[in-house]
């Protein structure tokens, strides 16, 4: 017993997840779904089994790899992750297909993988893993679109996976180790490695791939994906870049950069998918701050906005499923039918915009209180905006547009039951956690020195939010939405792109003739011209160089073989 | 087809209504900072009615910078289609 117990508890809690995905569908009748509800809460108390420190350890070339390792900080995000695993599960437990729920789990494991290692290597394969299971995730939705969105998201994800694989083995050349720990800004390969982690958080240039690949997904599959890619990534700058200045800017170009575009937009999923660049945003600038206030509230925010955005899509999702729609102009009025789907994506919008009696409230909060405490003027204004911004486009815009609005005639009845429960759980999470943040505060890496409850941050959070929602119902007639898309940077990759190589590939077509030519017509013009003059032997013959050449590769292949054994 | 009914919180009289309680909700807030001087950090943030006067702001400021932006970044929403 204690031998098979010890074994358990040795093996990477991701890992068992990521197993139990793969052999989901070789589970029938009820099985199936009590695995994809039991697993990720067995995962969850495993994962509290594992204590500080390297649990396991496994050689691997010249290095050793802590595939198994906990710290505080990773514990948090993995503990999140199993309870996102266990609610998305729940929630997709009726209506996804078995691929999308085996890809989620091995999906969630991976993510849960990416927090309990110790090294760079380990971090790596379960990075990659994820991008591969996200990807089906996303291809379940089942169109050609999301197909589409799909190849596009996984080619960016590979070409982030690069940049950080060189950025690994350039930090491992140089200083020979491969524990993953804070890094400073001193090489070309931490930028690379910091490059790597910020493409994956949606960090600026390449922002556009999160609302372009993930409202493609299912409804249950938007869900998912909202949780652990991006979150996954503010864990890895947590522990490799606190502190590092760039991420201040970084971090406060993707708060404005969701809002606007939020602002823009009239797909409803799309607009949380911009939100989840902003909220993301609050996380990367505490992380640049670099304080123990800063990064408690990094952390924190990252285990509440997990909640309270999978909450805010999960509802997006039922209105969805239920009435085949996701454009505001299309929708309105649904909170007449739908009043569990309403009022659940009510709590999640109040709980992104950090009402008070919300988990956002206890949690982001301590970013801005960082950015005080270090008389950081201009960063704390520009946060105090953002606040009020996420109010304006996530926290009004999206409830207002989707249930009240105008009357779209529509009266679809609320979801199923299992996606009801799944809305409640997340709802009683966020106003739970709102409520009584002490243990969230317990599991923050820092002591927690820090009262979100006085009188005068109650008072002064309601007049930037309220004041906000004047601003949004004044301004009601400059947010009417418009049956459009708005340019990104994805506009190079998905129209410019494609349109240069329509223009060239003519001119290449031409070039590969001169090239065929040059290979082809030329030498066996100039053989037939010397065989004129000679018996031709062997060698001579156009076809024999080929073999010639297969020879030399084979030769030099095995030198290079006898020299890496030798 | 029938017209669905209207409901009553869509009716001008309740819209109305609410929009009394809304004022009413907001002047609540400020009202405290006849009263209460708060510990401010900056400066700035011990002007009168703050929070409220810079969250007004920032949002019109947010729209009408989104709205300008609109102009060049929007296209109708098949544009990517073919």
């Amino acid at each position: 017993m204690t031998t098979s117990s010890a074994w358990l508890t040795s093996l990477p809690p991701g890992l068992l997840l990521i197993l139990g995905g793969l052999l989901l569908p070789l589970f029938r009748g009820t099985l199936r779904p009590a695995l994809v509800l039991l697993l990720p809460l067995a995962v969850l108390a495993l994962v509290w089994q594992v204590p500080n420190g390297v649990v396991l350890s496994v050689p691997f070339l010249d290095y050793t790899l802590e595939p198994l390792k906990g710290g505080t900080v990773g514990r948090l995000f993995a503990t999140v992750f199993a309870i996102m695993a266990f609610a998305g599960g729940l929630y997709g437990l009726k209506q996804a297909r078995l691929l999308e729920q085996a890809a989620t789990m091995v999906y969630a494991g991976g993510a849960i993988g990416v927090t309990l290692t110790g090294d760079l290597i380990s971090l790596f394969v379960f990075w990659e893993l994820m991008a591969l299971a996200s990807t089906v995730v996303i291809w379940c939705g089942g169109t050609q679109t999301a197909y589409r969105a799909s190849m596009r998201y996984v080619l960016l994800h590979l070409l982030g996976g690069v940049i950080l694989m060189t950025g690994i083995v350039g930090h491992v050349v140089a200083t020979g180790s491969i524990t993953f720990e804070a890094m400073r800004l001193d090489s070309i390969a931490h930028w690379l490695i910091l490059i790597g982690f910020l493409v994956n958080a949606g960090a600026p240039p390449l922002s556009a791939w999160i609302p372009d690949a993930y409202p493609e997904a299912s409804p249950s599959g938007t869900v998912a994906l909202s949780a652990f890619t991006t979150k996954t990534a503010v864990f890895a700058l947590w522990v490799g870049f606190p502190g590092a200045d760039i991420l201040v800017w970084v971090g406060l170009y993707m708060i404005f950069y969701g809002i606007i575009y939020a602002l823009l937009e009239n797909d409803m999923r799309r607009i949380l998918a911009y939100s989840i660049v902003n909220q993301v945003g609050f996380m990367v600038a505490g992380i640049g701050l670099g304080t123990e206030l800063a990064l408690n509230g990094s952390a924190a925010h990252a285990f509440a906005h997990i909640i309270y955005k999978a909450l805010l899509l999960m509802s997006a999702g039922s209105v969805l499923l239920m009435t085949g729609r996701r454009k505001c102009s299309d929708l309105g009025g649904l909170f007449q039918s739908m009043p569990v789907t309403t009022v659940c994506g009510i709590i999640g919008a109040l709980s992104i915009s950090a009402f008070p009696l919300t988990s956002g409230f206890v949690s982001k909060s301590m970013i801005s209180q960082a950015a005080a405490d270090q008389h950081l003027a201009l960063i704390w204004l520009l946060l105090a905006a953002a606040s009020a911004g996420v109010f304006l486009h996530a926290g009004i815009k999206f409830p207002w547009f989707v249930f009240f609005q105008k009357d779209s005639g529509l009266r679809p009845p609320d979801p199923p039951h299992n996606m009801r429960i799944a809305m409640w759980f997340f709802s009683f999470l966020c106003i739970g956690l709102g409520v009584f943040p002490q243990p969230l505060y317990a599991l923050l890496p820092y002591p927690v020195d820090y009262v979100p409850y006085t009188f005068d941050h109650v008072v002064v959070q309601l007049q930037l939010l309220l004041f906000a929602g004047l601003a949004f119902f004044v301004m009601l007639p400059q947010l009417k939405r418009t049956r459009t898309v708005s340019l990104d940077v994805d506009w190079l990759y998905r129209r410019a792109l494609p349109r240069t190589m329509g223009i060239l590939s003519p001119l290449a077509h031409g070039l590969q003739r001169i090239n065929a030519w040059l290979t082809e017509r030329l030498p066996a013009a100039l053989y037939h011209a010397l065989e004129r003059g000679r018996a031709g032997r062997v060698l001579d013959r156009p076809q024999s160089i080929g073999m010639v050449v297969l020879g030399t590769t084979l030769i030099l292949c095995v030198y290079l073989l006898i020299d890496l054994l030798s | 087809m029938r017209k669905p009914r209207r409901h009553w919180i869509t009716q001008p009289r309740a819209i109305r209504a609410l929009w009394i309680i809304f004022i009413a909700v907001l002047a609540l807030t400020v009202a405290p900072d006849f009263f209460l001087h708060r510990h401010a950090e900056f400066g700035i943030d011990a002007t009168f009615g703050f929070f409220a006067w810079f969250g007004f702001i920032a949002c019109v400021a947010l729209i009408v910078v989104a709205k300008v932006l609109g102009v060049i970044l929007k296209r109708k929403d098949t544009y990517y289609d073919h």
